[in-house]
């Protein structure tokens, strides 16, 4: 059942009745079912599973609304030595793991994921402290980079990592969808060193704190028990809840 | 009521009234204090679909501004959502399928008379209290009142919330439309949390006009003590 579910979203069908449900169950958001939020976390979690049942795309909006002030918080230029060797290169020798539960484990040069299948889409983010503003992001679906390594069929979650010591996870269901996707560009132009350059993911169906800036690598894992206190993200600790649909 | 008379005491509010009042009460005060924590991250309000520190706003509250709350404020937020929403739809079902909406609720026929309106106003001017059997029912401006926010804010309020979701309005895009955007839905719930805060600060102070004791008990327990029909006060005859 589970492998059924997984196998459909590969392929792209939109009959994932019950996917979501079903792949669900070992998801963070139900699995430590501890506090009175965690249960309401939960709930909301599971309701919004069944209602994008059949993976709908998120609005895309034309260039012309993209907005003017697109504010940068937490990290705006990590404080790393590898990393300000990279930016000092132009992030010529960077390069990303993907690691983990796959057939064909790799590194990824920055022009080899621009050399890969693009996406472009003008979506709306908006951020738990209650701001939104609309941009342009364009890079490479996390799913074309995932089918490139091909994912072994145990694999349920991807473990993103950022420079600076953020990590996340998602499952299946969000990794997969087709506007998630790894983002080199935005608004026409090279990822701003402020918005994560060289990499960053976007969720769109979540919080913006779900699109991890800085993106350090990427491992497919077939649970999350054994990452950090095993509550799915580092903002979880934080009481940020791992599902940011709200 | 130091009389000779007997004290009729009635069951004023069935159990299932009183239960879903109680949990709505709750869930309201929990909602309005982590909506406070989460709005202090960003006192600015926006019409469309943005809006962020940087760019104009509609209307900028004087509040201070504190982003160290969001964590336990969503948390408690959305918690008491569901409280709010469960309670709310056990309520209406029930109030539907018993009539209550229609018995309790919905103003009767005489009392929208002109005349009757006009004095109802002028009671509540002057805050004067109902007597005799008709405590038993609630007077117009009340129904309308009740029924304003049980049809209208209440449900602005949860819509208007859900806007804000990037999960639910991926399924559901039509509440941008309705609302004019996830800022536009963002400022109209506050408005209606506001609207509702004013409501709950004329139906406090209500009960303290009509009897608190005897308000609250009838709430609580169910038992209200229905106030002699008598002028009782001979100062202000009856009109």
């Amino acid at each position: 059942m589970r492998d059924l579910s997984r196998r459909r979203l590969l392929t792209g069908s939109v009959t994932l009745a019950g996917a979501g449900l079903v792949g669900g169950c070992d998801a963070p958001a139900l699995s430590h079912l501890a506090t009175p939020y965690d249960w309401s976390n939960g709930l909301t979690f599971a309701v919004q599973r069944w209602l994008l049942r059949r993976q709908p795309l998120v609005r895309e909006f034309d260039r012309s609304a993209i907005s003017a002030v697109f504010p940068t918080i937490n990290t705006t230029d990590p404080d790393d030595a590898g990393y300000r060797r990279s930016k000092a290169l132009g992030f010529a020798d960077w390069h990303l793991p993907v690691t983990g539960l796959v057939e064909r484990p790799g590194l990824f040069s920055l022009a080899a994921l621009k050399a890969m299948p693009t996406r472009t889409q003008v979506t709306l983010h908006s951020c738990e402290q209650g701001w939104s503003a609309i941009a342009e992001w364009t890079g490479v679906p996390l799913a074309h980079l995932l089918a490139t390594v091909g994912l072994k069929p145990q694999a349920r979650f991807i473990v993103i990592r950022s420079v600076d010591g953020w990590w996340d996870s998602y499952d299946l269901f969000d990794a997969l969808h087709p506007q998630t996707i790894l983002a080199y560009g935005m608004n026409g132009a090279d990822l701003p060193i402020s918005h994560g350059a060289p990499l960053r993911l976007r969720v769109e169906r979540q919080l913006g704190y779900k699109s991890l800036k800085y993106i350090a690598s990427i491992e497919a894992v077939e649970g999350v028990d054994g990452y950090g206190k095993g509550r799915g993200s580092m903002v979880a600790e934080l009481g940020f809840p791992w599902y940011a649909g709200i | 009521m130091t009389g000779g008379a007997p004290r009729e005491t009635v069951i004023r509010h069935r159990v299932w009234v009183r239960l879903t009042h109680w949990l709505n009460a709750a869930a309201f005060l929990a909602l309005l204090v982590s909506g406070t924590a989460i709005l202090l991250a960003l006192p600015r309000l926006f019409w469309g679909e943005t809006g962020t520190l940087g760019a104009p706003a509609a209307f900028e509250l004087p509040l201070p501004v504190n982003l160290e709350q969001t964590g336990w404020g969503r948390n408690l937020h959305f918690l008491a959502a569901w409280v709010l929403v469960l309670n709310g739809l056990a309520y209406l079902v029930l109030s539907l399928r018993s009539g209550h909406i229609v018995r309790a609720l919905v103003p009767d026929r005489d009392q929208l008379a002109p005349a009757h309106l006009g004095r109802e106003i002028a009671d509540h001017a002057r805050l004067r209290r109902p007597r005799g059997r008709e405590t038993l029912r609630y007077n117009a401006l009340q129904k309308i009142a009740y029924l304003a926010v049980i049809l209208l804010l209440f449900p602005l309020m949860v819509l208007t919330g859900l806007t804000m979701s990037p999960g639910f309005t991926t399924a559901f895009p039509e509440l941008f439309t309705l609302f004019g955007g996830r800022q536009s839905a963002r400022t109209l719930h506050f408005i209606a949390a506001s609207l509702l805060v004013l409501f709950l600060l004329v139906h406090v102070a209500q009960v303290f006009v009509g009897g608190a004791a005897n308000l609250m008990r009838s709430m609580i327990t169910g038992r209200f003590v229905v106030p002699p029909a008598g002028p009782e006060h001979p100062e202000t005859p009856d009109a």
